[in-house]
């Protein structure tokens, strides 16, 4: 391989390619676990899905979040 | 399991925590083999080593595409059908997109320095896909801004819509106007300009994007479904205590 000079510009472009990619990995991998630990959270303190006994309005906001 | 089983969030859930691991795995064997091939590749004759830029080049402009490609079909799911699975997609979709159009222009910068002269003109290319870049920024900001979901989604549906021009401008824009940047040189209806040592690491490269994108996708549409089931608790437990 012939950097000829430019092998600052390359090593540049694949750091920041690595960077791009582990942040990604890591913003999807922790909010998985906060969102984990929010939902257990929930449930350790009784309230499930099951357990409320849902408003109107509540019920509107489930149904439209899934 | 019939594709309409998918459209079921609890199911589709399922479907990713089995999904997710394989195409991690499956990503990362391909992406191992396009970087061994990348390094392999030959010089080209005019650009010389920075042609191993476009190994990262290309497949990241190809994805920042596919992104707002993939919140376009999604929009249309939540105007026509007000699905709530296609707001996840689109909202999942946002900041991957984004990533890889940051990493095509920035990639694009350190690429022209050497070969322009210069990191950034003002040509048509260059300028649409940094406009790609600010309409996703808009959309995510919608979307931290509106708190309600379903309205952030229906504001970012229609940003996504008329923002989807952008994608044709982006890919002709090299026919159309006289730009610094090259012509198109992989997909021609004459075939691919681009040598064969070079154009199958390229591919390679490309293949083992979509793979991350896809497995990006997944897991942030996973998060985003669990992100839901805690705001409906914490309102129907709030709803409980007033």
């Amino acid at each position: 391989m012939d950097a000829s000079g430019h092998i600052g510009f390359i090593i540049a472009s694949y750091a920041a390619a690595a960077a791009v990619v582990v942040g990604l990995i890591a913003w999807v991998t922790f909010d998985f676990r906060a969102q984990r630990r929010n939902l257990n959270d929930l449930e350790a303190r009784g309230v499930t899905r099951r357990s409320m006994p849902p408003s109107t309005a509540t019920l509107k906001q489930a149904r439209e979040d899934a | 399991m019939p594709l309409s089983d998918l459209a079921n969030p609890s199911r589709f859930l399922t479907l990713a925590n089995r999904a997710i691991p394989w195409l991690a795995g499956l990503t990362v064997i391909l992406l191992g083999i396009g970087l061994y091939q990348s390094m392999l590749a030959p010089d080209d004759y005019q650009q010389g080593a920075t042609v191993k830029i476009m190994f990262l080049h290309v497949p990241s402009a190809w994805l920042g595409m596919l992104g707002w490609g993939i919140m376009s079909l999604a929009a249309l799911g939540t105007l026509v059908w007000r699905h709530p699975l296609a707001d996840v997609a689109a909202k999942a979709a946002a900041p991957i997109g984004a990533a890889f159009t940051l990493l095509c222009l920035v990639t694009g910068s350190l690429w022209g320095r050497p070969e322009w002269g210069t990191y950034w003109v003002w040509d048509a290319r260059l300028t649409s896909e940094l406009i790609l870049l600010l309409l996703y920024l808009a959309v995510i900001a919608v979307w931290r801004t509106v708190e309600d979901p379903s309205r952030a989604a229906r504001a970012v549906a229609i940003l996504t819509i008329v923002g989807a021009i952008d994608l044709p401008i982006i890919k002709f824009s090299v026919d159309w106007w006289n730009t610094l940047h090259q012509g198109s040189s992989v997909f021609r209806m004459s075939g691919s300009t681009i040598d064969r040592s070079i154009l199958m690491p390229l591919f390679v490269m490309a293949i083992a994007f979509t793979f991350l994108f896809v497995t990006l996708q997944l897991a942030a549409m996973r998060n985003e479904i669990l992100r839901r089931r805690v705001r409906t608790l914490r309102l129907m437990q709030a709803s409980a205590v007033s």
